[in-house]
């Protein structure tokens, strides 16, 4: 490896956002919508899991603007909403490390809940809200893919030596 | 910690810097919504992550060019064939449609309004990324230098999309009417009557508000744009009337439509430059027209537009409502 330890966590780190803004914008049939995981946040979490103290709230805000550029949504709305995620997860990322997975999941599920709620109470100010139920679905597939994502992220850390 | 000129300085906790940014964020949309004031700013960054959308769209450009590919042949002779046996049929729409539009000016010469002038159309393309989940928008490949303004009415083939709501350099927002922050003027073709057509966020449905019980309304009723308000000209179909709920214990009723464009399928739609609004007056302030109004301000205007209802009922036409 002729990277320095540091470049190589910041090129993984950057890489496996990249890749999460690119599946968040991939175009899939629109009955899907509804079972449409939010990347960002589930890679958010991760890694502000496993390394707190890499990433945290300047992260998940950076990266939520990027997404708000993406989704042509109001500036800060996803920013606001990732950092929230982040700052949660980096206050009880000891609590969590110590979870069973399932467990640990229906943490994700309760964060993303939260990001969700946030975005939809600004959508709702901008009277932008969908009039729909189908908004609180995917929260549920976010938590069912959570054990799956962690153990590829995991394996992506160890074997890339981030820490 | 920090060491900056001999001044130990802690690096700021976790929470300090969640309300710093939280704040941040909260300026930067009442900046975006209230004055839109980051237009440029958001149209550099788009610009900066354009290879991200590229990167995106490739796996459906990649599978049209496969299928394509597959059966091609096939495929590429039938559209022709259908194309061609549907050309002639347009043609001859068409020749009526000119002296129908002439008759259309002599009249309103006679009655002293302004007549409506031919519009512009260009054909736009689509870039395939998927919009925020619960918003209806889609990216226009043209931008600002192809004279694109905001909320310029986006058609295709069969009725109204929605409207242009951010222009960039390379790409363009539209924004369509089942966006659940869209409302368009519409009415009844059959007999006139007002409305609003408010979008849900479901991909196939609008909602039609504040239309009391005794409005002359029913399924399979198509509604075209009004022209009210100036964005929109006047007589493009926007959606069928699909179910009508009348509950006794709602001042108003539930109406849901289907809208009549192609919604989640082209991959191309049309941009139209109208040229001259029917109604002068209100052609005159475009600027309200250039964002989703929030549906709270919509409310008041309403009611005058919807509850007094002189409209003429044509009592010849009871065959048309009667097909859904």
């Amino acid at each position: 490896m002729s990277l320095g330890h540091n470049a190589r966590r910041r090129l993984i780190i950057a890489a496996s956002f990249l890749v999460a803004l690119v599946l968040s914008i991939l175009p899939w049939p629109v009955w899907t919508e509804q079972f449409r995981p939010d990347w960002v946040a589930l890679v958010l979490i991760y890694w502000c899991m496993a390394l707190p103290t890499r990433v945290g709230v300047g992260t998940a805000w950076s990266v939520g603007l990027m997404l708000d550029v993406l989704y042509g949504s109001m500036l800060g709305e996803n920013a606001l909403a990732k950092s929230l995620i982040a700052f949660l997860t980096v206050r009880f990322h000891l609590q969590l490390r110590m979870f069973p997975r399932w467990q640990q999941a229906v943490v994700v599920l309760l964060l993303v809940a939260a990001n969700n709620l946030l975005v939809l109470w600004i959508k709702n100010l901008a009277g932008q809200a969908p009039s729909t139920w189908s908004y609180l679905t995917p929260s549920i597939v976010r938590m069912l893919l959570w054990p799956w994502l962690f153990v590829i992220l995991r394996d992506i850390r160890r074997h890339g030596n981030v820490s | 910690m920090l060491l900056i000129s001999g001044w130990q300085i802690r690096a700021p906790s976790n929470l300090t810097r969640f309300v710093l940014l939280a704040l941040l964020s909260v300026s930067l949309m009442l900046l975006d919504a209230r004055g839109h004031h980051l237009q440029k700013i958001r149209a550099g960054l788009t610009v900066l992550f354009r290879p991200i959308q590229m990167v995106a769209a490739i796996p459906i450009r990649v599978g049209s060019a496969v299928i394509d590919f597959i059966h091609g042949d096939e495929t590429l002779r039938a559209e022709a064939e259908r194309l061609r046996s549907e050309q002639p049929i347009l043609l001859a729409r068409l020749q009526k449609f000119e002296a129908i539009e002439a008759e259309n000016a002599h009249l309103r010469q006679l009655l002293g309004t302004s007549a409506l002038v031919a519009e512009r159309a260009v054909v736009a393309e689509l870039l395939e990324v998927a919009s925020e989940p619960f918003r209806r928008t889609v990216v226009i490949a043209k931008g600002v230098k192809d004279g694109l303004y905001l909320g310029q009415p986006v058609i295709d083939a069969y009725g109204i999309r929605g409207q242009v709501s951010e222009i960039g350099v390379l790409q363009s927002t539209a924004i369509l009417i089942t966006d659940p922050g869209h409302a368009i003027p519409v009415q009844v073709n059959r007999n006139g009557l007002r409305a609003i057509a408010f979008g849900t966020g479901a991909p196939d449905t609008v909602s039609i508000r504040y239309l009391t019980a005794s409005s002359d309304i029913k399924p399979g009723d198509l509604l075209v744009s009004s022209g009210i308000g100036g964005g929109f000209p006047f007589g493009y179909p926007v959606a069928k009337v699909k179910k009508i709920v009348n509950d006794p214990n709602e001042s108003f009723l539930d109406i849901t439509a289907t809208p009549v464009a192609q919604l989640s399928h082209n991959k191309e739609v049309l941009l139209i430059w109208p040229a001259k609004s029917v109604l002068p007056v209100e052609a005159k302030k475009p600027a309200e027209i250039k964002k989703p109004v929030p549906q709270s301000k919509l409310v008041e205007p309403k009611k005058p537009a919807v509850v007094p209802q002189p409209t003429v009922v044509e009592p010849a036409k009871p065959a048309e409502g009667a097909t859904p």
